[in-house]
């Protein structure tokens, strides 16, 4: 249980994973956040009003999926990184995954990383697309892995032979 | 002797805040902190903030002091005395300064009024061995590797999971430390989930319902020993865990650093809510004494989010009290008090909210 292990259970994802209609149509965001805190960059951050303003500081994100391009704009301002965007549509057999990045050194494009699951244990390789250097140095790596990964994978790990502790 | 319309003591979110709150209205604030540079803990603050969008949110708490600081220096009114310890505060409003690395510079300033802003103090966990070199607190962790880019260790054990004990694993990590776990002695996560979730997802443990049971090392920490505990916070025998660490990072809470509070004569409360004892307060953020205002963790453990709140109400208060003008007054009270109690709606701030109300007093006089 997340208040336990800080691991989201399925029935807690449940209710940010969009249906199955919507994330065939391309990329969408997927907000992991399922905690009232005080909280509120993603919604100004979305230039498409897909993030409703909040009413109340205190309020979950609420996501209009309709509204919602998969631009990742917003991924870079949760100051959580709970927020991923997953494009189920991106080949036959490969999803793509944008998600928040705050570690060093970055993975090079084109190499592959180990991707991680929620918890943090290796799913396999999978290869980056792309590195977004952003300005508040929450980065965005974009990732291609098997379709049936795409729900699972959350983190990277990059090999670092230079820095091996 | 000097003199100034208010000292603010402590430079950190709730100090700074205060400090350019008054300032703008025209007051001349003397702002002594005891870095060796403003700030408090916000310059060792690496991740972004949380909070609303109207007040930093999503900026990074190193940003945000940068940011505070310039604005201080744009004030012709406002002295800085750093690298300074406040250690007395007498009747006829005089407060004392020691100065200097070896504090061999002793001051003393008049002050019409004063905004404590002095923070916190770190907890211990008693345990065997707890005086091994290796056993550190979390804010000395922040202090040599967020502000000096040392290394504390190889290896770490993270004692607690609010959201100190979350932050500074995750920073621990981007250090390129290795942080084997982190155990927290309540059945549940304290800090935000989202902090605890992006650790987790970096492979680090989080043991709730677990504690230290003991340290081994003969010069410095060579391993831990940690265990289970039931409701009643026992240790449940055979669910212990041996970790090879080298270091022990304690992040067990904080406590309002109120020693001048005392020795002015506020009236102080026990409040658990609020994590040790605090000066009664108006919703001014004025104590039992007239002229002592106070803001942030020692008025109560709390976010720096809020404690820039705090700071700003008292910075606002404090100045209008001494007869400087603000524009619309009434109004801007209001925002800034309208804006604190949104931040502390929410399920998380209960317990605040709970110990708030038994520090309020409607007056404050003694």
């Amino acid at each position: 249980m997340l208040e336990r292990t800080g691991i989201p259970t399925d029935d807690d994802l449940e209710k940010v994973i969009p249906d199955k209609k919507r994330l065939a149509k391309g990329p969408v965001v997927i907000i992991e956040c399922f905690q009232k805190i005080p909280c509120d960059p993603c919604a100004a951050s979305c230039k498409f009003g897909a993030i409703k303003p909040f009413k109340d500081i205190n309020d979950l994100p609420q996501v209009d999926f309709d509204k919602c391009t998969g631009c990742g704009i917003c991924i870079s301002s949760c100051p959580g990184l709970a927020l991923f965007v997953i494009d189920m549509n991106y080949s036959n057999s490969k999803s793509l995954i944008k998600l928040p990045y705050e570690m060093l050194p970055l993975p090079e494009k084109g190499k592959d990383v180990y991707a991680l699951d929620r918890a943090g244990d290796i799913l396999g390789k999978a290869r980056v697309v792309s590195v977004l250097k952003t300005k508040n140095k929450t980065n965005i790596i974009s990732l291609e892995v098997p379709k049936g990964m795409a729900m699972k994978v959350r983190s990277i790990k990059v090999e670092d032979k230079n820095n091996e502790r | 002797m000097k003199e100034t319309d208010i000292a603010i003591i402590g430079g950190g979110p709730a100090g700074l805040s205060a400090a350019i709150y008054a300032a703008s209205l025209g007051a001349r604030v003397t702002l002594v902190d005891d870095g060796l540079e403003l700030g408090g803990q916000l310059i060792k603050q690496t991740h972004k903030f949380f909070g609303s969008e109207k007040q930093f949110a999503g900026i990074r708490g190193i940003e945000i002091a940068k940011k505070m600081i310039q604005d201080i220096k744009e004030y012709d009114n406002v002295e800085v005395i750093a690298n300074a310890t406040v250690t007395g505060y007498y009747e006829d409003d005089v407060i004392t300064i020691v100065q200097g690395v070896n504090g061999d510079i002793f001051k003393k300033l008049k002050a019409n009024r004063i905004i404590l802003a002095t923070g916190a103090s770190e907890n211990m966990l008693p345990f065997v061995n707890n005086d091994l070199p290796g056993v550190y607190g979390a804010g000395a962790v922040q202090t040599l590797m967020n502000l000096y880019g040392v290394v504390p260790g190889n290896n770490i054990l993270m004692i607690g999971a609010g959201n100190i004990g979350l932050i500074v694993s995750y920073q621990l990590l981007q250090a390129g430390i290795k942080v084997e776990a982190i155990v927290e002695a309540l059945p549940r996560i304290g800090g935000y989930l989202v902090h605890a979730s992006k650790i987790r997802r970096l492979g680090v443990p989080i043991y709730t319902s677990h504690t230290l049971k003991e340290v081994y090392g003969t010069d410095c920490v060579e391993k831990v020993v940690i265990s289970e505990i039931d409701k009643n916070f026992e240790f449940i025998p055979g669910t212990e865990k041996e970790i090879k660490v080298d270091t022990v990072c304690l992040a067990v809470g904080l406590s309002p650093l109120s020693d001048l509070l005392w020795q002015a004569g506020c009236q102080m409360k026990y409040i658990p809510e609020l994590c040790g004892y605090v000066a009664l307060r108006d919703d001014n953020m004025k104590t039992t004494k007239d002229k002592i205002y106070i803001a942030g963790d020692v008025a109560g453990i709390e976010e720096a989010s809020s404690a820039m709140l705090e700071g700003q109400i008292a910075g606002l208060n404090a100045a209008v009290s001494l007869g400087y003008k603000c524009d619309n007054y009434k109004k801007q009270d209001e925002k800034l008090k309208a804006e604190l109690k949104e931040l502390r709606d929410n399920p998380l701030s209960e317990k605040i909210k709970i110990g708030i109300e038994k520090a309020l007093i409607n007056e404050g006089r003694d």
